[in-house]
């Protein structure tokens, strides 16, 4: 369970993200929906405790996480690059965070090894630090690395970005297992109203800081969603 | 053409994000500069009568020409380490209507107008200048200026040969140790021929044609080089290295701390820039030898202080000075993953305390020189791991500037702030004070005990300081977070 209360980012009096109560139940896989700048990462930064909050605070399983360390050994998170040790190799990765999450060697091997598909080959044994990984296939080793040690809440900012079609299709189902059968919180940003439609049960469209939909996915919510990210894009040509 | 390439520098130059932070660092390289050219300057004006004093019977002329052979190999020793070629950012000009050919000779022209070629001028301009005064022919003095001319341009190009491959350097750092040996020991005076070479130079103006030829061959080597590389997938595009896995089991001993410290050992090995770090600690233990050897300063026991502290605490300086500057590249993953800070802190400490056994077993020799000095180092090595380690923990909590692991470390000012200037007082200066108190009151065997004791102090209130020290960094985690993710 987390939840958001009286949150602000303010940067010099720039509100950059304002939620005052938002509940995300355990085991809900959850989508965060809005443009550039909505304040999606923002808000995921707070949820780490990366940056500080203005007001408020957000709280998970009990820990206010800007107070406390202790939401750490439950959640992972996938960011963006800086979140991988370039001069590691995928496996040495897997097996420090493994490490870290109380996992050793051999349950990291078994975890990956359910992998391989979404690996598509070109991760594991390729004697290739991670520096030297294509965009692409940083982020798949970066995604697994978030799925080590059976974490509760797992966190992952535009992981559809720089995937193939291929890889997108099978990272959704990885996604919807996780909630559906393991009862882990999977917290998603994208900008792809379809992708983020097919994996969560509920989507938050965030504009500019603020929350302005708060949607349970059925089959009319991608259509909905796209009529309100349509009609902005066409109020913009008619003010132009 | 070449007006627009100036104009793209220029911006990029005064645009760059961190224009304004680093102005104190590049005044400091300002004054740095200033202050050689004008040692060079000093040097090119008295060389001659300098010169004229020591060797009265031999023409300073000859005397510059036996070794000018020197200056060369030490230029390509120093010029490996400090002078890059100058990158002008190609990738966005390759899509647009220039022809390779004006890229290519545009970034090697501008080699050619590096300080350190300018620098070269600030002596041979003057020392030419008093030649022509004391009456030496014109021509002979103007074809062996352009002489020194070529081969000051010839350095700058073979440099960035060199620059290629390790294996050039390591060969040219050889054959100058070699040569040196041989001239110190007599066996056999490689400046003698040079010597020769370089008055034929002087002697026949004509021959000047010949370094001239070869300024013209490593300007076409690098063209040719520089021109193949101009393509996204040659050296644009970074090469990446095979990885070799290693474990580093042995650490396992260390429990929950283990996989910390596999991850700096990792780091310090495969990063061009801790792994140089390392490698000068090592450099530097030698530099016990200038402080041992020489009896003056034996009588001085506080510069024997300074020896000690540095010798052992060279790597706790260097590495732990740029804490946590090293993991800028993945905090913000350390500081959300499954890591108590508290760890962190201590997996490093670990680390520079090792190294600080390590150097101080590696200075055990040093007893030849008498078991005071063995002492002295063990004390310093006891106030190192003590007081040293948690202060430079406690001053690296400054650091908020990302570190890029694979640029050299020399003349690398990036992740410089106040941290590493502040460092050097309270590290160095503050056991020289605590020894030399003791020592004035009574003797060197009392002042190395309470040296040594103040450290064995610190060791125990580790917990203690540890903890102040976490929350010190907990408070700057943010700052650190968002420092650490700008570009420099």
């Amino acid at each position: 369970m987390i939840i958001t209360s009286n949150l602000s980012k303010k940067y010099a009096n720039n509100t950059v993200l304002n939620i005052e109560s938002l509940e995300i139940p355990k085991g809900q896989s959850f989508g965060l929906v809005g443009n550039n700048g909505a304040g999606k990462t923002t808000y995921f930064s707070l949820l780490l405790d990366l940056i500080q909050p203005t007001t408020g605070n957000i709280t998970s399983n009990g820990v206010v996480v800007n107070e406390s360390e202790d939401w750490k050994p439950f959640t992972s998170s996938f960011i963006d690059e800086s979140f991988l040790i370039g001069y590691l190799t995928p496996e040495e990765y897997f097996y420090f965070i493994g490490e870290l999450r109380g996992q050793n060697k051999a349950d990291v091997d078994s975890l990956t090894s359910k992998f391989e598909d979404f690996f598509n080959g070109e991760i594991i044994g390729k004697k290739k630090y991670l520096r030297d990984l294509s965009k692409g296939n940083q982020k798949k080793a970066g995604i697994v690395a978030a799925l080590i040690g059976n974490p509760e809440v797992i966190i992952l900012d535009e992981p559809f970005a720089n995937l193939d079609p291929t890889t997108q299709i099978r990272l959704k189902q990885i996604i919807k297992d996780l909630a559906e059968k393991q009862g882990v919180t999977v917290l998603v940003s994208s900008h792809d109203l379809m992708h983020v439609t097919d994996v969560c049960e509920r989507i938050v469209v965030l504009e500019k800081g603020n929350v302005i939909k708060d949607l349970e996915t059925n089959p009319t919510t991608l259509k909905e969603l796209e009529a309100h990210f349509g009609s902005s894009a066409i109020a913009y040509q008619e003010e132009e | 053409m070449i007006k627009h390439f100036i104009n793209l520098e220029w911006k990029q130059f005064f645009r760059s994000s961190n224009f304004g932070k680093s102005i104190a660092i590049k005044i400091f390289m300002g004054f740095m500069a200033l202050y050689l050219a004008g040692v060079l300057l000093f040097i090119g004006i008295f060389l001659f009568k300098a010169l004229k004093k020591l060797f009265p019977e031999i023409d300073p002329i000859v005397v510059v020409n036996n070794y000018l052979v020197y200056w060369i190999l030490f230029e390509l020793v120093f010029r490996y380490f400090m002078q890059k070629l100058p990158v002008l950012n190609i990738k966005p000009l390759l899509i647009l209507p220039i022809s390779r050919q004006k890229i290519t000779n545009y970034v090697l022209t501008k080699s050619a107008l590096s300080p350190f070629n300018i620098l070269s001028l600030f002596w041979i301009i003057p020392f030419c200048i008093t030649l022509l005064f004391k009456g030496y022919p014109g021509v002979n003095v103007l074809s062996w200026f352009i002489s020194l001319l070529s081969i000051v341009l010839i350095v700058n190009f073979l440099n960035f040969l060199i620059n290629k491959k390790n294996a050039y350097f390591y060969s040219i750092l050889g054959i100058l140790v070699i040569a040196i040996g041989l001239e110190y020991y007599k066996i056999f005076e490689i400046s003698a021929v040079f010597g020769d070479v370089f008055n034929m130079l002087y002697n026949n103006p004509i021959l000047v044609l010949i370094p001239m030829g070869l300024l013209t061959l490593v300007y076409y080597l690098n063209y040719k080089n520089l021109k193949g590389l101009l393509f996204l997938d040659a050296s644009l595009k970074q090469k990446s290295e095979e990885a070799k896995t290693q474990d580093f089991a042995w650490t396992n001993r260390f429990g929950e701390m283990a996989p910390f410290l596999q991850l700096d050992l990792k780091l310090i090995w495969r990063n061009k820039r801790p792994r140089m770090t390392v490698f000068l600690s090592i450099i530097f233990l030698l530099y016990g030898l200038y402080f041992y050897t020489q009896d003056k300063l034996l009588e001085i026991p506080i510069i024997l202080v300074l020896a000690g502290i540095f010798i052992t605490g060279i790597f706790l300086s260097n590495f732990g000075q740029f804490i946590p500057s090293w993991d800028s590249s993945y905090y913000s993953m350390m500081m959300s993953q499954n890591i108590p800070l508290r760890k962190y802190l201590d997996s490093k400490a670990t680390l520079i305390i090792f190294s600080v056994v390590v150097l101080f077993l590696l200075s055990t020799p040093y007893v030849y020189f008498g078991w005071e000095i063995l002492a002295l180092n063990f004390s310093c090595a006891l106030y190192n791991i003590g007081i040293n380690t948690p202060m430079v923990l406690l001053i690296s909590s400054m650091n908020k500037k990302r570190i890029d692991l694979e640029k050299s470390p020399m003349m690398n000012t990036q992740g410089m702030s106040a941290a590493q200037w502040i460092i050097v007082f309270p590290f160095l200066g503050l056991p020289m004070l605590i020894y030399t108190i003791p020592y004035l009151l009574s003797n060197q065997l009392i002042a190395t005990i309470v040296l040594g004791v103040i450290g064995i102090i610190g060791i125990l209130f580790r917990n203690t300081l540890m903890n102040k020290i976490t929350r010190l960094y907990r408070s700057k985690k943010y700052a650190m977070v968002a420092g650490f993710k700008e570009q420099n």
